[in-house]
């Protein structure tokens, strides 16, 4: 059976093993975080920030490793990644 | 404060000013030398060199003048009285960084013998030549302080107040002298270390968060603070706000420039040293400064023996120019008579203040050599007929 | 449920029992090492200097680098900015002499940390001597040397570091000069340590700046950018991204390189890595070791600022 598209994203998300955090209005839309991110999981807005550029936005669909490469990869300060940690 | 009993060199010597320029500079308490060696300044750097490892100072030579007068302004951040030495081509190379200098507010002296140019020109023989290029060489507005000895004594004396002046206004100084006071042999008196006085660094007393590098006003003048403080400090040839940010504005660059200027010129009485000698009853004023005030010294001599009322007016601070006494002067005497080894830059300065109140003679030339004594009572003779 | 919050020296970390997983909250971790009211930087989209900032933010944080310390000096040009945008203590110089300026600063105090961050152009064309003698004396200071193969801030004119054959606004029939080859160039100076990384290669790049602060004396690491603005639209490369995926693409890190293949041809490979890393005494080190001989207790050492 077929998983609708929703719920690909929940069992992504759930697979993800972080997130990332986006701060849209410092990017200036070079798009280092889209083309390099290992998993595919960014991909550019579809509107405009403050600056006028497209940002990154968060690919439900696709896992997010949390490595941070996004982050390491930005020359504007305006992404970066964390791993979620298990708590007992 | 006073200076540091273990490095002043105290006693009555008989040395040249080259020498006397470095004794001074270490009772100052310059501590960081970066040099190149030129003739006829090299002597200086060459006993810094042989003095500073026993009193604990950093002497380096570096790679062209260019690096050693923004090594100076990279030591005198990192809280050292830092120094270089040159002449006239190596002084050519420097200009970029007496703007930098200027515009940092970064304390630092330069010494410049200078020599007869342009060019290579005259690597042996005095010269006056540079006295406007410390002025206006490096680009855009702005005032500095200069001083020009006459004596292997105040190569000594007044290499202390250019040191002193430098922490005081936060601005480089120039110590202007030539090839003949510069090699010349005097006597030279080195006073106990308790009898120097020197400037401490103005430091801020503000918390690091708090400090602004230039908010904290004393008058005009900012108060500091050196790297490794914890002020995380912004420095920058840009022009900048007072947060030492900077800021591309013709508003902020005004009130930047503006103050840069006027800390200096506000305290021209403060600053201004001059020598005169029987000024008030002259007819006739001989300005003169250098190794060209002593020969000039004799050519007075020589007019007051045929009767004429002369006086005699040394500069001992060139920059910031004494314009209110030179005003005052040319309201009420025939002419000045300029002795320089130029062709006339400090003339101009005193036409320029005189404004046309009181004629105004050059004993000029081209440097190389020292004017004759009766070239210039010819000339004294010869305004006053 | 419970909620707990755990803080440590750079970021915030709020535990939610509920979710059982730990979140970091809104601050990018670079933050802290930056003039944030500052930002958003001069620098245009696509450009590789702000990428190496957050690799040299990144390395500070992680080699615990005392702050208070650190001394950042820039020249001028694109990368001559990057001193400006560091909350620590920044120095932003003239044309090709933030090398000398460093030297100054380092020796008149040997505490500090001295970084010199600067362009290509400034550091080897109009601070070639500085270079050179600064590698030579092994003065202790840390050069980080952004090459993107241009003079970018006057916009797009021909750099000593410009590929052969490329396309610059005063070469624009092509570049007729060979380029320099930066690793080469202080190695035979003397420079301690040497590497060289793309802005594709990050997490190198961060690790080769970690060592370089462990290590000490003349250290060099040449990092390639991409300027989409003026180098990149001029060579094919639209955008910045296309140039770091040509980065991605040619570069090759080899067994037992050498600095002289390192030299950079257009449509060749780009050699990255670390070249050299080897010990040598510092201009300090050896003028205190050398007066002490020579002078022994007649000789007083630096004891840094008077005042």
């Amino acid at each position: 059976m077929k998983d609708s598209k929703m719920a690909t994203a929940e069992k992504k998300e759930r697979q993800s093993r972080g997130n990332v955090n986006i701060n849209k209005d410092r990017c200036k839309g070079c798009g280092f975080c889209v083309e390099f991110c290992p998993t595919h999981a960014l991909r550019f807005s579809e509107d405009f920030n403050a600056l006028g550029y497209h940002y990154p936005v968060r690919l439900e669909e696709a896992a997010c490793t949390g490595c941070d490469q996004c982050g390491a990869f930005c020359p504007d300060f305006a992404i970066f990644g964390y791993r979620y940690k298990s708590h007992t | 404060m006073k200076a540091d009993e273990k490095a002043v060199n105290t006693g009555i010597h008989f040395m040249d000013g080259d020498s006397a320029c470095c004794e001074g500079a270490i009772a100052a308490g310059c501590r960081f030398v970066a040099g190149y060696p030129i003739t006829p300044s090299t002597e200086v750097v060459e006993l810094i060199a042989q003095r500073f490892p026993k009193i604990g100072g950093i002497f380096i030579q570096m790679e062209d003048e260019i690096a050693s007068s923004i090594a100076i302004s990279g030591a005198s951040w990192a809280g050292a009285k830092a120094m270089t030495v040159t002449s006239g081509p190596g002084f050519s190379l420097m200009m970029e960084h007496i703007g930098y200098a200027v515009m940092t507010e970064t304390p630092c002296v330069f010494v410049n013998v200078q020599r007869g140019g342009p060019s290579t020109g005259l690597p042996t023989l005095p010269g006056q030549q540079d006295i406007m290029q410390c002025r206006w060489g490096s680009h855009g507005d702005y005032e500095v302080i200069a001083l020009s000895p006459n004596s292997p004594q105040e190569c000594f004396d007044l290499t202390i107040q250019c040191f002193n002046l430098a922490e005081k206004y936060r601005v480089p100084v120039f110590l202007m002298m030539d090839e003949c006071v510069g090699h010349m042999s005097e006597r030279v008196v080195i006073p106990p270390a308790d009898e120097i006085e020197i400037e401490p660094r103005h430091y801020t007393e503000q918390a690091p968060g708090e400090f602004s590098p230039y908010n904290d006003m004393e008058g005009l003048v900012p108060r500091t603070t050196k790297a490794g403080d914890g002020h995380n400090i912004l420095v920058t040839g840009l022009t900048h706000d007072d947060r030492g940010y900077p800021d591309m504005s013709a508003n902020t660059h005004q009130v930047l420039v503006d103050r840069l200027i006027k800390k200096i010129r506000h305290s021209a009485d403060d600053i201004i040293i001059l020598e005169e000698d029987d000024v008030d009853g002259a007819d006739i004023v001989v300005v003169s400064y250098g190794i060209s005030s002593r020969v000039a010294t004799r050519g007075v001599r020589m007019a007051r023996e045929k009767g004429l009322r002369v006086g005699m007016l040394r500069l001992v601070t060139v920059w910031p120019f004494p314009e209110n006494r030179i005003r005052e002067l040319a309201d009420r005497i025939e002419a000045f008579v300029v002795v320089e080894m130029n062709q006339g830059q400090i003339m101009r300065e005193v036409q320029r203040c005189s404004e046309g109140r009181a004629q105004v003679a050059g004993v000029l030339n081209y440097g190389g050599a020292i004017h004759p004594p009766e070239e210039i009572y010819q000339t004294i003779a010869g305004v006053s007929s | 449920m419970t909620e707990s919050v755990v803080t440590d020296h750079t970021k915030q970390e709020t535990i939610s029992a509920d979710q059982n997983r730990v979140e970091l909250c809104e601050k990018n971790p670079a933050e802290d090492f930056l003039r944030m009211d500052r930002i958003p930087h001069i620098w245009c989209p696509g450009c590789g200097i702000g990428t190496s900032v957050n690799a040299f933010v990144r390395a500070l944080i992680e080699a615990k680098v005392d702050r208070s310390k650190l001394c950042v000096v820039s020249g001028i040009g694109c990368s001559g900015r990057v001193s400006g945008y560091l909350n620590v203590d920044a120095f932003h110089t003239t044309h090709g002499r933030a090398i000398p300026f460093a030297t100054g600063l380092k020796l008149a105090n040997p505490e500090l940390t001295v970084v010199v961050y600067s362009g290509d152009g400034d550091l080897s064309a109009i601070g070639g001597n500085h270079l050179v003698h600064a590698a030579r004396r092994n003065i202790d200071i840390k050069v980080v040397c952004v090459n993107n193969f241009i003079y970018s801030m006057t916009g797009g004119q021909a750099a000593p570091t410009t590929p052969m054959g490329t396309i610059a606004s005063t070469a624009p029939y092509g570049f007729c000069e060979y380029a320099l080859n930066l690793p080469h160039f202080v190695e035979a100076c003397g420079a301690t340590y040497i590497a060289r990384w793309t802005t594709f290669h990050v997490r190198q790049l961060q690790k080769s700046m970690q060592e370089s602060f462990a290590k000490k004396g003349f250290t060099f690491i040449e990092v390639i950018a991409p300027c989409p603005t003026l180098y990149g639209r001029r060579n094919q490369y639209r955008q910045g991204v296309d140039e770091m995926k040509m980065f991605k693409e040619v570069s090759r890190r080899e067994k037992d390189i050498e600095t002289r293949d390192a030299e950079i041809k257009p449509g060749e490979k780009i050699v990255i890595g670390k070249f050299v890393d080897r010990e040598r005494e510092t201009w300090l080190e050896s003028m205190q070791h050398h007066y002490k001989e020579v002078l022994g207790d007649a000789y007083y050492p630096y004891t840094g600022a008077m005042i």
